[in-house]
């Protein structure tokens, strides 16, 4: 099984521990896994400004490395379902269209492809589990609170195989954290008033990491929690994965 | 230079946010409603299959809006209902000013209607000598206020118990300082009977109109639709044109969704028929349009057309909760409003399809699954299409793309953001960097992924 890992820009520059551990979870659970160096961008920050129409050089270049591979995998929620969900190619549309049935994030290609069973990780640690809004509600990685339909959690089940991990629980179990891409910027008060609203249900209910499948939302929870000097660290769900200790 | 354009999402949101405590109790208030909806929507076991049902029923009734509307119309011609076709807000304003002025009536009482807001009926009439009493009691607190709703089931959410005390002390001579909810709904109660009771015209929004008998549906919970209704000479409905539902059973689908979705409740305590005149009464119908069939012909935006008017969406919506319905500067606020506003004025609501972080939580809980949070980006595409967006964004994101596009360039760029984050944090902490405001930038690592790994390939025997 060829794995082309796709490790999304800000990722790569900001916390390439995450690369790190998703590129090593990867190579420890079998599968081949080719990292392509000149990838770039996914392209969302223009498409969900309203630019997609300039993202079709992200497209092009994103289609040049990763369509030789059977699977694409990545630590990113939200870039992941922006590939699923807008890649296109004027040159050849039916590739694209390959390409965004092979797309996958991490938690949900080790519980669904690789499906794995157990893991040698040890996290002696209260975490609190921020679900993306993009990996609950765009890939379905949970069940979603609002639906009167069965629960599950793909993330939730990884992390129960982690040894010495408390899950806590959470006043509100996947309210989105308002980082929203340029969002962030654009409404900067509306932004920053619901990170810190996420942040004090995670602290009040004990959590001493926070974590999660997007480090987006983690980005932003991180800046908030650094500039109030809280004690409560982010990490990656793929550094807990591959054994953070 | 002046600036007389409405402050945007951002701004109104950002003013809202300075009071702490009100958004945080705003917040609760809403975040409560939204947990009493679930505890309903999920006491019923074929919940998901309702929303189907309708979202499938309503699909239905746009698709064929023109024959329902036919249908629709000559029952109520058989029923003894007078009706009216309007265009637009204006066309509208101006067949109940006739109505009323046939009748000489100079005074009028009005349950809930979100298309009189929209249409401001209210200002037209006091422009033209006709007092409007709306009997809503949060839209009557909203009317003493002289401000409109914030949202479209709980118009006052955003108003504290002690500000509806300053103002009823104001306007209705309550004693200084009273605050209790109770006492003060006794106050308005004996306040509004007076009105229901003097007033020989009433005008009340339609729920659901069934075209298959000629009647329609109002749902209150304060009675205060048919208090007004049954005690008038003149009885006018305005309702915009997708209120319709095929047939009667239907209503067993919609009004098990309304108020689970609404507040929580089995059903709205009054759901009330409404079909034909009493004797000596005249009843009124008035169809508008005012951009819904615009709406309808934009194919990604049809189904927004299907709302039945719930507010779930605003309730659940995070950035709904944090900023409040105001700052959408929109009769509709919240995820709903901004994807109707676009349609009404692109220039004037090219920033509401940004305010939101496109979490589709709202799409969630849509009692007839529109699709909210995918429509906002399509809006998104189209307002940047149709030239609304601000020259610096454009630009921006044009330096973004070309970046973007090219290897080269874009490590070129993560690498002096390193640099800058590592060596000078202050050229990219400061004032003119909205993330820095109340956030810091992630600390700049030494190397990123790609350098890490061409190292460590490179060492491989």
């Amino acid at each position: 099984m060829n794995v082309g890992l796709f490790i999304p820009c800000y990722v790569n520059q900001f916390y390439p521990n995450a690369a790190k551990a998703t590129f090593e979870l990867l190579q420890k659970s079998g599968v081949n896994v080719t990292y392509p160096v000149n990838q770039t961008c996914c392209g969302q920050p223009m498409a969900n400004s309203g630019f997609e129409h300039l993202s079709k050089g992200c497209n092009d270049i994103f289609i040049e490395n990763f369509s030789s591979f059977d699977y694409i995998v990545g630590p990113s929620a939200s870039c992941v379902l922006h590939i699923k969900d807008h890649l296109h190619s004027d040159k050849d549309e039916e590739l694209a269209a390959n390409i965004r049935t092979k797309v996958y994030e991490l938690v949900e290609f080790l519980t669904d492809i690789v499906k794995i069973e157990k893991l040698n990780a040890f996290f002696p640690h209260r975490v609190g589990l921020h679900h993306s809004c993009h990996g609950l509600r765009g890939l379905h990685l949970s069940q979603m609170s609002e639906l009167n339909a069965p629960p599950f959690s793909k993330p939730q089940y990884l992390l129960n195989m982690v040894k010495g991990l408390e899950q806590i629980k959470l006043d509100r179990l996947d309210e989105c954290c308002g980082f929203g891409g340029m969002f962030c910027v654009t409404e900067e008060a509306v932004s920053v008033k619901m990170g810190k609203d996420r942040i004090t249900d995670h602290s009040k209910n004990g959590a001493e990491y926070i974590t999660s499948s997007d480090l987006s939302c983690l980005m932003h929870l991180e800046g908030i929690l650094h500039r109030n000097r809280s004690a409560v660290k982010v990490i990656h769900i793929a550094e807990i994965l591959n054994g953070a200790t | 230079m002046s600036q007389t354009k409405t402050k945007d999402h951002a701004a109104l949101a950002g003013a809202f946010i300075k009071d702490e405590e009100r958004v945080d109790w705003h917040d609760g208030a809403l975040w409560y409603i939204r947990e009493k909806r679930d505890i309903a929507a999920k006491q019923i076991p074929e919940w998901e299959q309702l929303r189907e049902a309708a979202s499938n029923i309503k699909s239905n009734v746009i698709s064929n809006l023109h024959e329902y509307l036919l249908q629709f119309e000559a029952n109520l011609i058989k029923n003894g209902i007078t009706v009216h076709w309007a265009d637009s807000a204006e066309e509208h304003n101006e067949i109940v000013y006739s109505i009323l002025k046939a009748k000489e009536i100079n005074q009028m009482v009005k349950s809930k209607s979100m298309l009189t807001e929209e249409c401001h009926l209210n200002e037209y009439l006091e422009e033209r000598g006709i007092e409007v009493i709306n009997s809503d009691l949060g839209e009557y607190i909203q009317q003493i206020d002289n401000e409109p709703p914030s949202h479209i089931v709980l118009p006052c959410i955003h108003k504290r118990k002690e500000e509806i005390g300053e103002l009823f002390h104001e306007h209705l001579g309550t004693e200084k300082g009273l605050s209790d909810p109770t006492l003060l709904t006794r106050v308005a109660r004996k306040h509004l009977r007076n009105i229901f009771l003097t007033r020989r015209g009433a005008l009340t929004g339609v729920n659901f109109a069934v075209a298959e008998t000629g009647e329609y549906v109002v749902c209150t919970n304060e009675g205060n639709a048919d208090m007004g209704a049954h005690l008038s000479e003149v009885q006018i409905a305005s309702m915009g044109l997708e209120k319709l539902i095929p047939q009667k059973k239907h209503l067993g689908i919609f009004l098990r969704l309304l108020a689970r979705s609404a507040t929580g409740q089995p059903i709205t305590i009054y759901s009330s028929h409404f079909k034909k005149p009493r004797k000596g009464q005249e009843m009124h119908l008035i169809l508008v349009d005012a951009g819904r069939t615009r709406q309808l012909g934009r194919k990604d935006f049809r189904d927004s057309l299907k709302c039945i008017k719930c507010g779930s969406c605003m309730n659940t919506c995070p950035v709904y909760r944090k900023s409040g319905g105001l700052s959408y500067h929109n009769t509709i606020s919240g995820p709903i409003g901004a994807i109707l506003a676009p349609n009404l004025d692109m220039k004037r609501h090219a920033d509401l399809p940004f305010a939101s972080t496109l979490c589709g939580s709202c799409s969630n809980v849509c009692p007839v699954k529109i699709n909210i949070h995918d429509q906002l980006y399509k809006w998104r595409q189209v307002i940047v299409k149709e030239g609304y967006a601000a020259n610096t964004k454009a630009l921006g994101m044009k330096t973004m793309a070309w970046t973007f596009s090219s290897p080269v360039r874009i490590t070129k760029v993560g690498e002096a953001g390193r640099w800058f984050l590592q060596n000078i944090p202050f050229v990219l902490n400061n004032k003119f960097n909205p993330w820095f405001k109340q956030r810091d930038m992630p600390e700049g690592p030494k190397e990123s992924f790609t350098e890490w790994f061409i190292k460590n390939e490179n060492k491989k025997p």
